[in-house]
């Protein structure tokens, strides 16, 4: 029953490799692979929620900068609410700021 | 108006006593009752690490409250809280709009799975011993994977 027709081609198939130049030779490096979906709309989170540290600092990696889509492979939409999420979640210091 | 609906989230000192915490949500009652509000929800929860330090505190007592009320009753707890004393930070959002689009988002994924049913000549509505839900069969493949941390 495949049914969807959205499906992002299989492992091993390549979304828009151009982005970054892809430096890491691939989609895959040790344990990580990279994502092919937006985990919004996958999880059907419709939510994203300030609160929810743990979800949001998945998207904030130790330079306290927010993820860039080409590599958290979330969709627009999700990303400008993640923006909001983390950046009130900054507000109460429940997330760090950018520590450039 | 319609009521909307707030969440205030404020940090007191880390070394607030049980009696300042107290005040201060009665503090915070008190406005809500005279400006025609109700608060549907308070959790304190409690002391916890700062992400960064916020002038020299590393830690703060965290509370939350859920209030329903107009612009006008957080405006005035607003002004309240930037003076009160003890306080390192506080921030009100207004979360009835947000919920309402989640809501909706979640009422037409309800409506496309009815319409995929249908097409696939099921009944519109799960029936008992379908198994599982699952309306896809795509799923699989959208599990999340995590992301690269080591950037
Ligand atoms: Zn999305």
């Amino acid at each position: 029953m495949a049914f969807g027709g959205r499906k992002p081609s299989g492992p091993g198939g390549r979304g828009k490799s151009a982005a970054g130049g892809d430096k890491q030779g691939g989609q895959r490096r040790g344990l990580f692979r990279r994502r092919k979906v937006c985990k919004f709309c996958a999880d059907r989170i419709d939510d994203i929620n300030y609160k929810d540290v743990k979800l949001l600092s998945g998207f904030v990696p130790e330079r306290g900068k927010v993820l860039p889509r080409r590599i958290s492979g979330t969709c627009a939409k999700h990303q400008r609410a993640l923006r909001v999420a983390i950046l009130r979640a900054r507000q109460l210091a429940l997330l760090p700021y950018a520590s450039d | 108006m319609s009521a909307r609906t707030y969440e205030l989230i404020y940090i007191l000192k880390p070394e607030a006593t049980e009696q300042e915490v107290a005040d201060l949500q009665a503090q915070v009652e008190g406005i809500v009752q005279r400006l025609g509000g109700s608060i549907e929800k308070t959790e304190p929860w409690g002391r916890r690490k700062l992400a960064y330090e916020i002038g020299k505190h590393k830690e703060g007592f965290y509370v939350l409250h859920v209030i329903q009320g107009s612009g006008e009753l957080m405006k005035e707890i607003d002004r309240r809280l930037k003076v009160t004393e003890g306080l390192i930070r506080h921030l009100v959002v207004r979360v009835d709009e947000r919920q309402q689009v989640a809501e909706r988002a979640r009422t037409k994924r309800q409506e496309e799975s009815r319409r995929r049913r249908i097409a696939r000549g099921l009944p519109p509505d799960r029936q008992p011993g379908e198994g599982p839900q699952r309306d896809s069969d795509d799923d699989a493949d959208l599990t999340y994977e995590g992301v690269d941390t080591e950037a």
